[in-house]
């Protein structure tokens, strides 16, 4: 099956900086992929040559099989919902949406009949009428949606497009983002840099860092084996243990990462469990969460790491404060090795 | 009372503050600008005795009569509004790709540039710009001068001799007139112009890309109805100045009386202050049908 877009070795540099470094990857068609990272880490970057509004300096973008690289974004089968949304403001809804079509030469009467068709798509059926200024975020964020899938794109491409919605709002449009792509089959492409809403509705995610790929997984795999500390970081923020710091506690110099909710937090004097490992420190503050609270605990070695404590674990600790001394201890197998050579970054 | 007294009184006291900023200026505007303004209108509504060539201070409506009645005043305001439409069309013609490209792609020194370039000829004296514009337009001055290097003068006669606009030689004619009032204003349209192309988004460039428009269409159906109500503002500057400027259509062009001589005119040495004043009105009411037109054609409906 060809893929529906494929990075080959491709760079994108902006003076001295590489925005896109050589990177390679291919996109199935249908997929739900995300691409995962901070700000400045190439993932925005990459989206823009798949829509067209840049071109790679180095490599191949291809879509469906052919070579567009050098191929301008009005002819390509690819539709983008920006961030700001990008809605036209002098044009009603219903124009917004029917603007595609128009461009492309449609009848008044087939595209305004396309655009209600796509405006009862996303529930917005009784709103054509108004100005975008006239709605609220989450309203312009489906117009912006029903505006691009109007021409049946093969790809959809989509830029932290719940950046600037409320929480609640943001779950609701996740499930409903997730439930369009799976009803239209089509293939999106989705830039957050929120980990959460990445595992919760990709396929598969690639995690960004200055310009390179450090992991492309299935959520799950990502979060429960992160291949470097970068992404043991970042995808549900893990503590990590550098080569110098797992050589005290482990007595090997393989960094490896170990999830909060793996740590349990115990007296300084508790005797040692079978078949774990432990590290002392101390309490410099305990973030109380409801179900959970969150410890930070400085270790004698060094680093500040965070254990996440239930309730129910917190009862036997509670004559414990801050500053106390207390030993972090964790099954053996539930820590993740990382591969020595961007444990640093 | 303290400072830290009198800060407190204004901080907790909104409305107070608003009036200590605002009166000064709204007494001041109040009484010399529209006082005098309103000083005209009422002005207008009087009438001069042919005999004696005194003010007759009663109300009367025979002053307009006299301005929409005598063929040689429906000339003069027919000809400068035709004037103010052309140099307000032409201005919009050439700013539009001068501000597209200062907003839209300059940076940086070139930007700086840019603007600087656009605003200096603004700094200088309005006058000297004038009589140097006389000089450059006469029969024998330099545009003349390389019409003829490149054989070309036999294309500047035939323009000069299309009847209407034409004359002995660009600095006497309606078409030099025009060159000058283009020249002068277009920096009135650019400006605005600019600062409108500058607000719009460029993500709305790339939607409009990325939605299958050609750059020609996203030009026609996106950046130019932004820049509407930049166009209008600056068309209100091109064409208002136009109608009231009486310095240009004195220095440059053909002898035909223009609405700003006819005021300077009649108020000085005719001494018919009622009459200045009725032709003082005709560019007012002329602003607001332009400005209830484009109202009409929704060119402030983006802003």
């Amino acid at each position: 099956m060809t893929a529906a877009i494929e990075f080959r070795e491709v760079s994108r540099i902006f003076g001295d900086v590489r925005a896109v470094d050589d990177v390679s990857f291919a996109i199935e068609p249908g997929e739900f992929f995300a691409m995962l990272g901070p700000s400045g880490s190439g993932k925005t970057s990459c989206l823009r040559l798949v829509a067209g509004f840049d071109s790679p300096d180095r490599g191949q973008v291809l879509l469906d099989g052919s070579d567009v690289s050098s191929v301008p974004p009005y002819d390509r089968n690819v539709n983008t919902v920006f961030q700001d949304y990008a809605l036209f403001p002098h044009m009603n809804v219903l124009q917004n949406v029917a603007y595609g079509p128009r461009v492309r030469g449609a009848s008044l009467q087939e595209r305004e009949k396309l655009a209600r068709e796509m405006l009862d798509l996303v529930q917005l059926g009784a709103q054509g009428g108004r100005r975008p200024a006239q709605l609220s975020g989450g309203q312009r964020q489906r117009v912006a949606l029903a505006r691009a899938l109007i021409n049946r794109p093969k790809v959809l491409l989509l830029d932290e497009p719940l950046g600037a919605l409320d929480l609640k709002l943001r779950e609701e449009m996740q499930i409903e983002l997730k439930g369009l792509q799976r009803r239209l089959g089509i293939t999106f492409v989705y830039v957050t840099h929120d980990q959460g809403e990445a595992l919760s509705m990709a396929d598969r995610v690639a995690v960004f860092n200055q310009g390179k790929i450090e992991q492309l997984a299935a959520p799950r795999e990502l979060y429960s084996r992160p291949a470097t500390a970068f992404v043991a970081r970042f995808v549900g923020s893990a503590n990590v243990a550098g080569a110098t710091l797992a050589q005290s506690i482990t007595g090997a110099a393989t960094p490896f990462a170990i999830r909060a909710e793996n740590i349990s937090v115990h007296g300084e004097n508790a005797p040692a469990a079978a078949n774990a490992v432990s590290a002392p420190g101390s309490v410099v503050a305990v973030q109380y969460h409801g179900a959970a609270s969150r410890w930070q605990v400085k270790l004698d070695a060094g680093d500040v790491w965070s254990a996440l404590v239930t309730e129910e674990a917190a009862r036997s600790l509670i004559d414990l404060a801050v500053g106390a001394r207390v030993k972090l201890t964790w099954p053996r197998d539930a820590a993740v090795l990382l591969s020595p050579a961007s444990s640093g970054s | 009372m303290s400072l830290r007294a009198a800060s407190t009184f204004f901080y907790r006291r909104p409305n107070w503050y608003l009036a200590l900023l605002l009166v000064p200026p709204l007494l001041w505007f109040g009484t010399v600008y529209l006082g005098s303004l309103f000083a005209l209108l009422a002005q207008s509504f009087y009438r001069i005795d042919d005999f004696t060539a005194q003010i007759v201070r009663e109300p009367t409506l025979a002053t307009y009569r006299q301005v929409v009645t005598q063929r040689a005043n429906i000339d003069i305001v027919l000809r400068t509004l035709t004037m103010a439409v052309a140099v307000t069309i032409a201005c919009a013609i050439i700013a539009l790709p001068i501000a597209t490209y200062m907003a839209r792609y300059a940076r940086g020194r070139m930007k700086a540039f840019f603007y600087v370039g656009v605003m200096l000829p603004m700094w200088t004296s309005y006058l000297v710009k004038v009589y140097a514009w006389r000089l450059l337009l006469a029969k024998e001055g330099i545009i003349a001068w390389v019409f003829s290097k490149l054989g070309l003068l036999g294309l500047l006669e035939a323009a000069l001799e299309t009847p209407g606009v034409g004359g002995p030689s660009l600095s006497s004619s309606y078409i030099g007139m025009f060159i000058v009032f283009v020249y002068m204003w277009l920096p009135f349209m650019i400006l605005p112009m600019a600062a409108a192309l500058e607000r719009v988004p460029g993500s709305l460039l790339q939607a409009s890309a990325d939605l299958g428009a050609r750059p020609a269409q996203t030009f026609r159906n996106v950046v130019l109805p932004l820049a509407v109500p930049g166009i209008a503002a600056g068309s209100v500057f091109t064409f208002s100045l136009t109608l009231g400027d009486y310095i240009i259509p004195s220095v440059v062009g053909a002898p035909g009386y223009f609405i700003g001589m006819m005021v300077y005119v009649q108020q000085g040495t005719a001494g018919n202050i009622p009459l200045a004043a009725a032709f003082s009105v005709v560019p007012i009411i002329l602003i607001f049908a332009y400005l209830s037109i484009a109202k009409r054609f929704g060119a402030f409906d983006a802003l």
